[in-house]
């Protein structure tokens, strides 16, 4: 399954995704595709024109711009999602997007889309082998080869 | 060489404009830097600081402000953060405190949008590179010799001829073909002065026309309006020393300028709305059928408050004529056009900025004493027109020239 991950740009989640035999579906990847795109001129500098195009069909045109163009970013990473881990409480080098309300507004169109989502608080040090155990359980529970 | 300049902001690559904002500050030889910080650094920073976001990218931000001051190549820090972003806005304003608090280095802000006016961003830019580049010749008190001021701008063209620190001819005229107007405004002014064009040492320009109308005169001085109307202000006000505020107020825009010892080191620039310029009076003095000069006596005779449904040029200007066919008097809702002007300006600009007394006005506007009244009201203090505060910008750039 197609297992979206928030933040949307952790790597740690990425690998656990596809240790458990699934295919992460992260940022990195909609990232790579501006980079590679040889119509946009100053890759991964700056969201297109189209991201914030995109981004109103989820968010209202009164945002932020830089709500808009997160939001913009993230949207294909949604609508291609089966199902999501939600990781909260993250620290910033876990992976993050710099805005509180991006961060806040992106969980909550996960939670609309009605996908197998889990949500688990970051627990560092001793109890983070907690965590993992209860993601790779989630991803486990999973249909495989969908 | 160009001037390095720190870029502190939560994401600008987000919001789609970050290589216009590399364009433009390549054009007027500014080179955008962020302050190197490491992570762990940034729970320091907000200690230091003594505010803490909920959005990492701010609190980031925040970091790079506090690691600028370790950087002595960093002559001035450009702020930014999304229109409409109430944690940013804050943020913003927490890290101008801060820079102001602990160096003298110029500070702008600006806020994110999808699509920027180029222009817009052009002003700022170049404004902050004057006032890093020339500090020297910002510094000046005093203006020497004989020399002419020409302040080509949007609606009027001004023009000063100076003496000794004095003005000796003035004159003002509506801009149409900029080059023409600047001709007939320097042949008023010098008549006025009882002058010949050859008695001038030399002519400097600022305002919309500069370009052309400078190269038209052989200008030796061509500057940007910011740092020239800071300094034309605290020329008339004779403030040379300590913290004001200027407000300048045109034709066709408007500024806040926030100035120690007679330097403009923070700014905020007007453009978004035509309501909050003099354009707006024209109009309701034309509907009132006052010459714009009358206006603000007008609106001083007012006893009852009246205020307009909106500050719109279009829609404003319907409400006022709605308001006297209602029966409202003309007196009120004279002062009612001021009050929508000031009110304009404080909400776009100076409640965006901070104020720091004494205020200064200045600009075309400032002329229209209803407009004065109501800043005074607004803003709780005392607002200060001084005499010839239409020829701020002329006078600032006639005394810089005189130091060439």
């Amino acid at each position: 399954m197609k297992v979206l991950v928030y933040p949307p740009n952790s790597l740690i989640l990425a690998d656990l995704v596809e240790r458990g035999g699934h295919e992460p579906v992260v940022l990195m990847r909609e990232i790579g595709k501006h980079v590679r795109d040889a119509e946009i001129d100053a890759p991964p500098l700056n969201v297109t024109e189209e991201d914030l195009k995109r981004a109103l069909r989820y968010v209202s045109v009164e945002e932020p711009a830089g709500v808009k163009g997160r939001i913009g970013l993230l949207a294909p990473l949604l609508e291609q999602a089966e199902a999501s881990i939600i990781l909260t409480d993250a620290p910033p080098t876990f992976g993050c997007m710099g805005c509180a309300v991006s961060d806040e507004f992106f969980k909550f169109l996960i939670r609309k889309r009605n996908i197998p989502t889990l949500e688990v608080r970051y627990e560092g040090g001793e109890r983070m082998k907690e965590t993992v155990d209860r993601i790779m359980a989630f991803l486990a529970g999973l249909p495989k080869g969908k | 060489m160009a001037t390095r300049v720190a870029q502190l902001s939560c994401g600008t690559e987000y919001s789609g404009m970050q290589w216009i904002l590399n364009d433009i500050a390549d054009q007027v030889g500014i080179e955008l830097v962020y302050p190197e910080m490491e992570l762990s650094q940034v729970e320091s920073a907000c200690d230091e600081i003594g505010f803490r976001a909920e959005s990492p990218g701010l609190n980031m931000m925040m970091a790079r402000a506090v690691s600028m001051l370790k950087d002595p190549s960093i002559k001035g820090a450009l702020l930014l953060t999304c229109f409409r972003c109430a944690e940013g806005t804050v943020v913003k304003d927490v890290i101008r405190r801060f820079l102001h608090e602990r160096t003298d280095i110029p500070v702008i802000a600006y806020s994110n949008v999808e699509k920027p006016k180029e222009i817009e961003l052009y002003a700022r830019l170049e404004a902050l590179k004057t006032l890093i580049t020339r500090k020297a010749l910002l510094m000046r008190e005093r203006q020497e010799g004989t020399t002419l001021g020409v302040d080509s701008g949007s609606s009027t063209t001004k023009v000063v001829v100076m003496k000794e620190n004095d003005i000796v001819g003035e004159a003002w005229l509506p801009t149409t073909d900029p080059i023409r107007s600047a001709d007939e405004a320097i042949e008023k002014a010098l008549a006025a002065a009882g002058m010949k064009e050859q008695e001038i040492e030399s002519i400097g320009v600022t305002g919309h026309g500069r370009e052309l109308v400078g190269e038209h005169v052989k200008a030796d001085l061509n500057l940007e309006e910011v740092s020239v109307v800071a300094k034309g202000a605290a020329l008339l006000t004779g403030r040379h020393k300590g913290e004001a505020s200027v407000i300048d107020i045109g034709g066709m825009n408007n500024k806040l300028i926030l100035m120690r010892d007679g330097i403009a080191n923070s700014f905020s620039l007007g453009g978004i709305c035509g309501g909050s310029s003099g354009r707006f009076l024209e109009v309701a003095a034309h509907r009132l059928d006052v010459g714009i000069s009358e206006l603000g006596q007008l609106a001083l005779k007012s006893h009852e408050r009246h205020e307009l449904q909106s500050y719109c040029m279009v829609f404003g200007i319907q409400s006022l004529v709605v308001s006297l066919a209602a029966g409202v008097k003309r007196e009120d809702v004279a002062a009612a056009a001021c009050r929508s002007v000031a009110e304009q300006v404080y909400e776009t600009q100076i409640q965006e900025m901070e104020m720091r007394p004494p205020v200064i006005f200045v600009g075309g506007v400032s002329l229209i004493e209803g407009v004065k009244k109501e800043f005074e009201q607004l803003l709780g203090t005392d607002v200060i027109v001084p005499q010839n505060s239409q020829y701020a910008g002329a006078v600032g750039i006639a005394t810089l020239v005189s130091g060439l």
